[in-house]
């Protein structure tokens, strides 16, 4: 079947502008900055104190990559964790509930094709937050000697990771009309993914590598050291693309029915 | 242009349309006149290739509604029972959207919109929020956007519902001046309604067409009354004098024993008044119902006064 990337893009474009004609991608990205900013600081500081201390008393200070890139995009990705359902979570609820989801579904446009605009209008306003961050490294480079390579992959694996999270959003809201539902149920969701991490430590050693391989952040581990590792790259993309398939599902039996 | 053949369409357990059977012409302005609940907008969701049918073929414009249902969306424009506008969005900018999708080219956006916002008499109000717009320019956005990539075919659910007598004016003002260039089918419970905009009538009630036919001749049928049969056990002359009393009550006739009951046409429902006049004279009513075709019955149960729907909202 023949996918056109112009009609994802008219659709992508569209939702991408809505973002910024409601409070709601001001509030997530102005709460972003400022709890980023904090802890971009409390970082900085947190480092400068020990790098002063360790300076005092002898001995070697860690790089700034583990003291302040690591936490601070591992930090980020947290952050994503509790911002993404409130992007996510008009996308397709919202078209259900106005029945807008008509028009889209009686134009000449593919249900990938939708889904794909859907997703990539939260991917974009994710990577616009992720852009209004680069002035954190910008710093660290006018004061310090930070390594480019992790700061690459970790916005790299960031991304990857937060779209992960964009992806089940898609999904959740596309299965009910109501916003506050499709939210919630992607946090769960979210949480869930993350938290598999901690279920591995404590389970049996087969099962516990197979719940290492599902956590999310599992697969950001490499990211943040500076390594791009394709395994980690594919298992993200599989999860987006799974989460996009559901989506197509939920969708298409929609139609159906009402 | 429309082919509609053995259409049903169940939900679960419920049979929406039951095996319809219908062509529309190119040009023509058709209207599907039922009462609430007939399967008129399910009819529609599958032409317009939105729902797929559970049995049955449909064609629009020559393709195939489930096979080609891509080809059908580029030919058809839909306006659903609710206009699918977003509420944040400026008109210009969702009439661009709408158009976009609709394959329409870069060069050809700008043309496309100010023609649908001419059309339906929108250019003063292109760069405001439809959110604030009253809900009768809602609809026009609506139709406007039905409209603005110049589609064959418009199909249209109820496209008068809920707007004042003025606007309902204009409204079918402009649809009746789409058809020939494009073929029109529009749905709607008012019989009024139908009559002024619409060349030919598909009348369906609860799921199936009860009589299709152009609109003198049905509506000579309607004029001539509705004729309703009341077999009972004992005929008083009281009993006739206090139905004939009825206000809409055309005439009470002895027929091999049964009365025939002719009631005006555009009128409220007054079944239940007769057989309480008939109870009340003790004429021991035996059978009630309608003569001969249930279409006497659906012209009943369809809105004859249509200020009570044009003033609701
Ligand atoms: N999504 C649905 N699920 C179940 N039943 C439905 C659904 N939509 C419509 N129906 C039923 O199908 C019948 C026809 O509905 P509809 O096509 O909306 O009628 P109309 O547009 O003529 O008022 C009604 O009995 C309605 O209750
Ligand atoms: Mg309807």
């Amino acid at each position: 079947m023949k996918f056109n990337l112009k009609k994802s893009w008219t659709i992508a474009s569209k939702d991408y502008r809505t973002y910024f004609t409601s409070p709601i991608a001001y509030i997530v990205i102005a709460g972003f900055l400022l709890i980023m900013g904090w802890m971009f600081f409390f970082n900085v500081s947190h480092f400068n104190l020990q790098a002063m201390q360790y300076k005092q008393f002898g001995g070697k200070s860690g790089s700034i990559t583990d003291g302040v890139i690591r936490p601070l995009y591992g930090n980020m990705n947290v952050i994503f964790l509790f911002l993404v359902p409130f992007i996510t979570m008009r996308l397709f609820a919202e078209e259900r509930k106005m029945q807008t989801i008509q028009l889209l579904m009686t134009s000449p446009i593919t249900l990938g094709e939708m889904i794909v605009g859907k997703f990539l209008s939260a991917a974009m306003l994710v990577g616009t937050m992720l852009a209004l961050t680069v002035f954190y490294p910008v710093i660290l480079f006018v004061y310090g000697n930070p390594d480019l390579g992790p700061i690459v992959s970790s916005y790299l694996g960031t991304f990857l990771l937060t779209c992960c999270y964009v992806s089940s959003g898609v999904f959740f809201s596309s299965m009910t009309e109501n916003q506050i539902v499709a939210g919630a149920l992607t946090f769960a969701a979210g949480l869930f993914f993350w938290l598999i991490n901690w279920a591995a430590q404590s389970a049996g050693p087969v099962f516990s590598d197979v719940l290492d391989y599902l956590s999310l952040i599992q697969h950001y581990n490499n990211f943040s050291q500076g390594i791009i590792d394709t395994t980690d790259i594919v298992f993200y993309l599989s999860f987006i693309g799974l989460g996009l398939f559901f989506t197509h599902r939920v969708l298409d039996s929609y139609r159906w029915r009402s | 242009m429309i082919e509609v053949s053995g259409l049903t369409k169940i939900y679960g357990q419920r049979t929406a349309i039951d095996h319809l059977d219908f062509t529309v012409n190119k040009g023509e302005i058709v209207g599907f006149l039922g009462p609430n609940g007939a399967g008129k907008s399910t009819t529609m969701k599958i032409l317009t290739g939105f729902m797929p049918a559970s049995f049955g073929t449909a064609k629009v414009a020559g393709y195939d509604v489930f096979d080609e249902a891509i080809e059908v969306k580029r030919n058809v424009g839909y306006l659903p029972e609710n206009p699918p506008v977003y509420f944040d969005m400026v008109v210009e900018d969702y009439l661009k959207f709408a158009a976009k999708l609709h394959d329409i080219s870069k060069a050809k956006l700008k043309p496309a919109v100010d023609t649908a916002l001419e059309k339906t008499g929108l250019t003063h109000v292109r760069n405001r929020i439809i959110g604030n717009l009253s809900k009768g320019y809602r609809q026009r956005v609506g139709l406007a956007q039905a409209l603005v990539h110049d589609p064959q075919v418009l199909i249209l659910d109820e496209p008068t519902v809920g707007l004042d007598p003025v606007q309902i004016i204009e409204i079918r003002q402009l649809i009746k001046s789409l058809g020939g260039a494009h073929t029109v089918i529009l749905s709607s419970h008012i019989l009024p309604e139908v009559t002024a905009t619409c060349e030919r009538i598909i009348v369906i009630n609860k799921g199936k067409i009860v009589a299709q036919d152009n609109i003198e001749r049905l509506t000579t049928r309607m004029n001539q009354g509705l004729t309703f049969q009341m077999k009972v056990k004992s005929v008083s002359n009281n009993g006739i004098q206090a139905i004939q009393a009825i206000s809409g009550v055309k005439s009470v006739n002895l027929h091999d024993g049964a009365l025939a009951i002719e009631i005006n046409p555009s009128q409220d429902d007054i079944r239940d008044r007769i057989v309480e006049a008939a109870v009340m004279e003790k004429m021991g009513v035996l059978e009630f119902g309608a003569d001969k075709l249930s279409l006497e019955e659906v012209f009943l149960s369809l809105t004859t006064q249509e200020t009570t729907e044009g003033v609701q909202s």
